[in-house]
């Protein structure tokens, strides 16, 4: 893509470049994160026509579906595919952008959306429309539907997918934007890579190449755990690092980005970043990083340590990469076991 | 550029070629596999002429990279690498993927074992591609050595390599070297007397010039690799200056404390605070025994330090951190006995007159605290009966299912001793004899000529609860003799429990410090169990005696010796070669989190403090993956063992799962029709 790059528009009065900003399986945080940028946002709306932008402005699909293939210089597309709508709307967008960024955790990693990977539609949609959960009154046991026969005629609904797969599990993807979601000054130094015209190799991640660790202030001296402490059980002291106090900071396997925003507050790192350059799997490489300090050699001890410190693994570990992760769904689709 | 790989898949005889279709897996890895340019199968690769044929492909079809499809890396990776290396290609570009241990030792079904062969060779196929090209690193060897354990097989090294004029630290725990068998009165099955033939060992080791002793110290710490370790060693503080110290004895005479001695005397005699375990002594520089000794405890006596003729009593002496450097190190730490408290039925500890067998060493020994009488515990009474139960902790899946080797002789000298200095009967209950080493076999039939009785059964009680007139005062051995198969009851004097042998406490500890490892049980583990018994899986570190398994003296001997050999070979060479499968950390992109820098097991990480970074030294590495399983930001890379290539050996493996399916890229084609 990088003969390509949307160099156009850089506020000397030529053309315009096109810029989409997209959302599918998400929060809308993203889009409150760009708008974040605060009053650079202008340089923005110099340097481009914002083309669609469902959050913030206004923008049909047919005019999409209008313009030439790669007539959007950059869209910027977050959340991940959970529906054939999202589809349709990820393989559009790649069509008619020369630069497809996965923005935020959702489309590069899966996010929050991704944990429903644990489970099938058939269970979303049993919890969702006609479990015990408090906030579900639905007598009729309505349903979604695809379809529907209504009297004026059929109403279509976007089809829900069993999983839920990242943008780049989807479609090809250039350029990838970590963070759930990413800090504005973060996209701003984006958007002038990629205004700069100096682009990097395909595929990469926009960002740094360490872990929030670099940004931590904390003193960090000997890591050898005996207990892993739940937030609520402590109050940490403000200098030590957090793991070697026993919470599960995740700040040593997170990519750098935010600047150890939460550390500083006392509140261990979660993750949001995502796994650092190089890295695969990120809850398998935080795993096996905390099982390493783990300081017992007694299985059953090793056991007790981990079953009261983690209870809830997939969250610690694989809270934002689990659509992402090595732990997919197998490649070969199940035979047709589930059905509606 | 595309590699020219070439195949190479071995029968071993039919070790390979019995459960695996070796032709047909040559075959279609030559036909299906990318770059394969070349794929035989040969009867043995490993033969000159296998690995002729390899040299002579890669010279003549110019091949870039070699597959090799036969038995463990550890039995023959160097062979291949040598034979790459032969035809000018470098080494580290050629894999030897398992199909014997890993496949067709372990499998019964021919197919599927066929199956599992197929996908190890597509997947040393893949990883082969991405390997790169390392060149081997050199090292100096240092000529001194480290010996740990200075019982029988530690003595032993020591002196072959001292004799070779290669100089020795030799360490030991306690204020004596001499081990086990300094406690011993015969040996088996000779009966010489054990002190007559160990003191000459003890005191040459004691004098030699090339021997540095460090009796009362324990090794702290180890890094660094073979060739060149660095160690610390904690002298313990022995509260006696060391150089002046004459050895008179006066301060051991003049002492007023006595405590019950559990360590030389196994708890049947005493000592005094001050003391050197027993005449013998090699150092002959007593230790105070700080939790017993007066001045220590309320800061009164000092009568050792008041009659000492050389002032060599120091008080105030603090434990000493000493650093050497030696290029080997020879474990022989030894064993330790089981505690026969452990099983409560047989009432060792409740019952006055059931002893453990090291006890009964120290009774019978001349120099012993009853001059070699022995005597039950009032100290005057002489047994007229005496039981010797074997395999008490030993065969017996509660405690060790390993057989300890020596009990069946050491029992028949005992038997031997009783006979020759009672007129005891004398009973031993085995289950079977094991007396299979030169001249064991005819000592147990002297034995049986001597009229010691043997009962095939395994003791199931020792008890003084008598049900008979006959049985009052005694103490009744409870056991089915399983050749007339019937529960019998023994009434005795005294009963012996040969105690099994047993690792040391901390025998993983210092493994672990070595960077070696152990079994279940916790003995050390030799590189190979018959063709390299005390050689270990670290380069430069070697074991002998019985901390790598149970075996009687001459066995502990001869490995003593074999790995003197062995380090005697190294220091020779002068030069030994390290792999270059290191890991290198990329310092740009360390945050320092200091994950890694405790779980290198050979201190090979160092942290730089200006840059807030992690280093790995390379002369130090041994490329274990530890740091780069651990590394949570993946910035750690193993040499050799990189991303790229493990994930292409997992895609390779999986070549089956990932043929090209029917087409099913999009999601909607899995949807059903009809929802609800």
């Amino acid at each position: 893509m990088s003969e390509s790059a949307p160099t156009s528009g850089n506020g000397n009065g030529k053309a315009k470049g096109k810029l989409a900003i997209y959302w599918a399986a998400s929060c809308g945080g993203c889009e409150i994160s760009i708008l974040g940028i605060d009053t650079k946002i202008l340089d923005v709306a110099a340097a481009f026509d914002l083309v669609m932008c469902p959050c913030i402005a206004d923008g049909k699909v047919r005019d999409i579906e209008k313009m030439a293939d790669g007539e959007i210089d950059v869209c910027l597309f977050n959340g991940g595919i959970r529906t054939s709508e999202q589809e349709y709307m990820a393989r559009l967008l790649r069509q008619k952008s020369k630069c497809l960024i996965a923005f935020g955790s959702c489309a590069t990693e899966g996010c929050i959306p991704g944990l429903g990977n644990l489970h099938n539609r058939q269970e979303i949609f049993d919890n969702s429309y006609t479990s015990e959960t408090h906030s579900t009154e639905n007598p009729d046991n309505v349903r979604p539907q695809a379809v529907t026969e209504v009297p004026e005629g059929k109403l279509h609904l976007p089809i829900f997918y069993d999983t839920l797969k990242t943008l780049d599990q989807t479609v090809d993807v250039d350029y990838y934007l970590p963070g759930c979601p990413p800090e504005s000054p973060r996209i701003w130094e984006a958007i002038e890579v990629l205004l700069s015209g100096n682009l990097p190799a395909k595929g990469a991640t926009i960002g740094e190449n360490t872990t929030v660790c670099d940004y931590c202030p904390r003193t960090r001296k000997n890591k050898k755990i005996k207990e892993f402490k739940r937030t609520w059980e402590v109050i940490p002291d403000d200098e030590t690092c957090l793991l070697e106090q026993g919470l599960i900071c995740a700040g040593l396997a997170t990519r750098a980005g935010c600047g150890a925003l939460c550390p500083q507050v006392n509140s261990p790192c979660i993750g949001c970043y995502g796994p650092n350059e190089g890295v695969e799997d990120y809850g398998a490489r935080f795993l096996s990083a905390l099982a390493s300090v783990i300081d017992s050699e007694d299985p059953d001890e090793i056991d007790e340590i981990i079953s009261k410190g983690i209870p809830d693994p997939i969250g610690t570990f694989y809270r934002f990469s689990l659509a992402g992760s090595l732990m997919r769904r197998g490649k070969r689709p199940a035979p047709a076991a589930t059905s509606q | 550029m595309a590699e020219k790989i070439g195949v190479y898949v071995c029968h071993c005889g039919s070790n390979i070629a019995g459960k695996v279709d070796v032709e047909e897996i040559a075959q279609w890895a030559g036909e299906n596999l990318d770059d394969v340019a070349v794929s035989r199968d040969y009867k043995f690769m490993c033969s000159s002429l296998g690995q002729q044929m390899i040299e002579d492909d890669i010279k003549k079809e110019k091949l870039t990279r070699v597959v090799v499809g036969a038995c463990s890396p550890h039995l023959h990776e160097k062979t291949f690498r040598r034979a790459c290396s032969n035809a000018g290609m470098n080494p580290y570009l050629m894999d030897l993927t398992n199909i014997r241990e890993h496949c067709s030792w372990v499998h019964k079904d021919r197919s599927l074992a066929t199956e599992k062969a197929r996908a190890l060779i597509s997947a040393a196929v893949q990883r082969v591609k991405h390997q790169e090209p390392l060149e081997p690193m050199y090292v100096d060897v240092n000529p001194a050595t480290l010996v740990i354990g200075g019982g029988i097989a530690g003595l032993q090294a020591t002196l072959e390599l001292a004799d070779a004029g290669y100089h020795v630290y030799l360490v030991e725990r306690l204020p004596s070297i001499g081990g086990h068998m300094a406690q011993f009165d015969k040996t088996f099955p000779t009966l010489d007397c054990s002190a007559c033939i160990l003191t000459p060992k003890m005191s040459e080791a004691g004098q030699h010039e090339n021997v540095t002793l460090l009796t009362y110290a324990e090794l702290e710490e180890v890094s660094g690799s073979v060739g060149s370790f660095k160690v610390k060693i904690r002298q313990k503080s022995r509260c006696v200056d060391y150089d002046a110290c004459t050895g008179c004895g006066i301060c051991v005479e003049k002492c007023p404390r006595k405590v019950l001695d559990t360590e030389f005397e196994a708890g049947m005699g005493n000592r005094k605070a001050i003391y050197m375990p027993f005449p013998q002594a090699v150092p002959r520089v007593p230790v105070i025994d700080q939790d017993s000794c007066i001045w220590f405890e309320r800061q009164k006596c000092r009568a050792c330090e008041k009659l000492c003729p050389t002032d060599a009593i120091k008080f105030d002496q603090e434990d000493e951190l000493i650093d050497i450097e030696v290029g080997n190190i020879i474990i022989a730490t030894g064993w330790k006995p089981f505690d026969s408290k452990k099983i409560p039925q047989y009432g060792y500890g409740r019952l006055a007159n059931v002893y453990t067998s090291m006890e009964f060493e120290r009774l019978c020994n001349a120099a012993g605290p009853t001059n070699g009488k022995i005597v039950m515990r009032d100290g005057k009474t002489v047994p007229k009966s005496i039981a010797i139960v074997h395999c008490v902790g030993s065969r017996d899946d509660r405690h060790n299912p390993y057989c300890s080797g020596i009990c069946c002789m050491a029992a028949l000298k005992f038997g031997h001793l009783v006979l020759e200095k009672t007129d005891a009967e004398v009973y031993s209950f085995y289950i079977d004899m094991r007396t299979n080493q030169k001249n064991y076999e005819e000592f147990y039939q002297r034995l049986l000529g001597e009229g010691m009785r043997f009962v095939r059964g395994k003791v199931s009680e020792v008890t003084d609860a008598a049900r008979m007139p006959t049985e009052q005062g005694k103490l009744i051995v409870q056991c089915e003799d399983t050749l007339i198969g019937r529960q019998q009851r023994y009434p005795v004097d005294m009963v012996i429990l040969m105690g099994a042998l047993e690792p040391q406490e901390d025998a993983r500890e210092l493994g672990l410090k070595c960077g070696i490892s152990c079994s279940m049980e916790g003995w050390y583990t030799e590189r190979h169990p018959k063709l390299d018994p005390v050689a270990t899986m670290t380069d430069g570190v070697f074991v002998a005696g019985t901390c790598q398994g149970p075996k009687d003296i001459p066995a502990s001997v001869a490995q003593g010796a074999a790995a003197a050999a062995r380090v005697a070979g190294m220091i020779t060479k002068g030069k030994v070669m390290i792999e270059p499968i290191v890991a290198s950390i990329n310092e740009q992109a360390c945050s320092g989190c200091k994950i890694c820098n405790n779980m290198c097991p050979y201190n090979a990480i160092e942290f730089i403090e200006e840059t807030e970074t992690s280093r790995v030294i390379t002369a130090l590495c041994k490329g274990c993956g530890t740091c780069v399983a651990a590394c949570p930001a993946g910035v750690i890379t193993g040499a050799h063992f990189n991303n790229k290539q493990i994930f292409a050996e997992i895609e390779g493996a999986l070549w089956d799962a990932l043929q090209p399916a029917a087409e099913s890229s999009s999601q909607a084609e899995t949807v059903p029709a009809s929802a609800s």
